[in-house]
């Protein structure tokens, strides 16, 4: 059963953490899966931090519980990790990936001695470079699938591009500079 | 063939009603159905149904032009959650009363106080008594195949009766999974036209709906609306033969799961039985005879066969997802054990609340239910019959 | 379960009401005599009639028809003996006991 990978979203309502576990989700049924994507609903509004998460496995997933011990997690919004103990329950053998432009070595020291593989990214940095604009979700969402090998990556960047392409057909001008958001998002893992 | 796609429990709902494509949907907003009327109101936009869609000012109304447009003869639904169900209430009874098959599409949500939005079975377990018809799903799979079966069942000459068709706030209405859908035309073949006998809008033959009934026919009236409601059992069965033919789907009153040798048993409806099958795969890979029913069928109810099922069970344990304030048992405590007394079964049984307001249910909750149910099947004896699952004490 | 409505009465069984009591047929409340619920019916002095035909539409049991602009005969199969057309006939023509 072990060979379901559970992965926790940590955002701020607005960021699209939420849309970035559903089209995680979505790529991963592609790629014919069995995928679980949905946001832990509250009150919550903008700028409130919300949780999302993922299930990706080989087989039919019957469990509908929250994510308590995931195996990775992904931090969208580095000031929630003031807020929040995003570590909680994740496993060692598994991973970290957080939006910041602070070294490993500056934000291993906010994660509550978390034993396991750290991995950082300026969200920020590529997508102002190649959309213009903050939208993280993107590149966290390429970020994740790098650091957690839930699927191949030019299969995952094959069905991002037929994604965007429906998803986009009124702006094709935009699948573009999508498309390099998660090729850049990939080389910028550090 | 089969569509594979993935879709969230209200989407899934959604794209069923696109292929049924109903004549009336008359509905109110509010979490977490929202989703059901708004994406049925842009199907009916972009005229990919050719349904009326009747956006009224409240969930009275949304009921009240579901019965006014059945009753007229146009195939009706609606969806709510929640509070939205509790001001349908007068008019839930109507609907059942006056034998009008509508649909409801619920998604459970927790009734206030205090306000809060997440799931429970309080709404829904409420409105049990009302005499609808009420179908559970444990996924979005099961909710788009209760839909597509719902009419067909509501619709039946021996039955002419509302259905609920229920599923978890949130847990399944917001979660995107995976699932199986059928080719529009294998739907609507399957559910039909609707051709009501009798009709307010049919000018062959004037007729009146909901007529007052003094007290030398109203016990009468009622006797017969439980007779129609027992009816939807075998109904029930029927469709879901006829179901399977076309979706490889097979679905009962209830599901076993491991129940052939189970000593240690949960009854549940919902999400939460998913969940519990992994905490019963788990303790059967330590040898433990464990399994699970799951009830589809909330009414009618199954009892006689939920009491077969439980032959041979030492220890069962009766999840409500509801609290129902009686310090005595919940809907499921109170039929099962009815069941079970019936056939005269030595069967131990505890029931529990659990799960209110959203209150997550784990794969290692479950297992600590079976590990008390070892306990008691050990002692022979249930101390506290009415427990709590998952609260702070 | 659906059944002819003409022989339901007092002593039907469950099994012989119609689906959820519903009615089939039209102006079937011809049928029901509520005339007989009163001992006090009103009168039409002929002569004192003007056919105004004001008294016609406030008829809560609309018992007073209408033949050629004219109005017609009471229907005492169905007057109840409220009393209404009493007071909305200005010439006096309508006269019922206990009704000024």
């Amino acid at each position: 059963m072990k060979n379901c990978v559970e992965i926790r979203w940590h955002g701020r309502g607005g960021q699209g953490a939420k849309t970035a576990a559903l089209l995680l989700a979505d790529v991963a049924f592609k790629t014919g899966m069995y995928v679980q994507g949905f946001p832990e609903y509250g009150p919550e509004r903008m700028g409130a931090p919300i949780t999302a998460y993922n299930r990706i496995s080989p087989h039919e997933i019957r469990v509908h519980s929250n994510i308590y011990e995931p195996d990775f997690v992904v931090v969208v919004d580095e000031s929630l990790l003031d807020a929040i103990d995003v570590t909680e329950g994740l496993n060692p053998d598994g991973a970290i990936l957080i939006n910041t432009t602070k070294t490993k070595e500056e934000i291993e020291k906010c994660l509550n001695g978390y034993t396991g593989k750290v991995y950082t990214i300026d969200a920020r940095k590529v997508s102002v470079a190649c959309l213009g604009k903050y939208f993280p979700n993107t590149p966290m969402l390429a970020g994740i699938v790098k650091v957690s090998e839930v699927m191949d990556w030019d299969s995952f960047l094959s069905e991002m591009e037929a994604s965007f392409k429906h998803k986009f057909s009124s702006k094709p001008e935009v699948i573009e500079g999508n498309m390099n958001a998660l090729k850049m998002a990939y080389s910028e893992v550090k | 063939m089969a569509r594979k796609d993935r879709l969230s429990g209200n989407e899934a709902v959604a794209e069923a009603l696109r292929q049924i494509n109903p004549d009336v949907m008359a509905a109110f907003p509010i979490t977490p159905s929202t989703e059901i009327p708004q994406y049925f109101s842009k199907l009916v936009a972009n005229g990919q149904v050719d349904s009326e869609f009747i956006p009224v000012e409240s969930e009275h109304s949304a009921m009240s032009a579901v019965i006014g447009s059945q009753s007229a003869g146009a195939r009706s639904v609606t969806a709510t959650s929640s509070a939205g169900l509790a001001l349908m209430w007068e008019e839930l009874y109507l609907a059942a009363s006056n034998r009008l098959p509508c649909v409801l599409t619920l998604v459970n949500r927790a009734l206030s106080g205090p306000i809060n939005i997440n799931c429970d079975h309080s709404d829904s377990m409420g409105a049990r008594d009302a005499g609808w018809i009420q179908i559970y799903a444990e996924n979005n799979q099961e909710v788009y195949d209760n839909l597509v079966m719902a009419y067909r069942i509501g619709e039946h000459k021996d039955v002419m009766l509302p259905v609920m068709i229920c599923q978890d706030g949130f847990i399944t209405s917001h979660a995107v999974e995976n699932i199986e859908l059928l080719e529009d035309k294998k739907v609507k073949d399957f559910v039909g036209e609707y051709e009501p006998e009798n009709y307010l809008l049919n000018p062959e033959c004037s007729m009146a709906v909901g007529p007052y009934s003094v007290s030398n026919y109203y016990f009468e009236a009622k006797r017969a609306q439980a007779e129609a409601l027992k009816n939807a059992k075998q109904v029930t069965l029927d469709v879901a033969k006829e179901f399977a033919q076309i979706s490889g789907r097979e679905y009962g009153l209830f599901e076993e799961y491991k129940m052939d040798d189970a000593e240690l048993a949960v009854v549940i409806i919902g999400s939460a039985a998913g969940t519990t099958k992994d905490a019963v795969d788990e303790l059967r890979a330590q040898g433990k005879k464990v399994g699970l029913i799951k009830i589809r069928l909330f009414r009618p109810f199954p009892a006689s066969e939920i009491a077969e099922a439980l032959k041979g069970v030492k220890a069962v344990a009766l999840m409500d997802r509801t609290e129902s304030y009686n310090d005595n048992c919940g809907p499921i405590g109170a039929e099962v054990t009815t069941a079970l007394y019936r056939a005269k079964s030595d069967c131990l049984s505890v029931n529990y609340v659990y799960g209110l307001g959203g209150r997550d249910v784990r794969v290692k909750d479950m297992i600590g239910i079976f590990n008390e149910l070892e306990k008691i099947a050990e002692s022979g004896e249930v101390t506290d019959p009415y427990r709590y699952m998952g609260v702070r004490e | 379960m659906k059944s002819d409505i003409k022989k339901l009465g007092q002593d039907c069984k469950w099994q012989e009401l119609t689906e959820g009591m519903q009615i089939y047929g039209e102006m079937t409340s011809l049928e029901f005599n509520t005339g007989e619920w009163t001992s006090v019916k009103p009168e039409i002095k002929e002569e004192l009639c003007v056919h105004c035909l004001l008294c016609v539409p406030v008829c809560p049991d609309s018992v007073i028809p209408v033949v050629d602009g004219k109005r017609g005969e009471f229907d005492y199969d169905h007057c109840k003996g409220c009393g209404i057309c009493v007071k909305a006939c200005h010439t006096g023509a309508i006269t019922m006991k206990g009704v000024k």
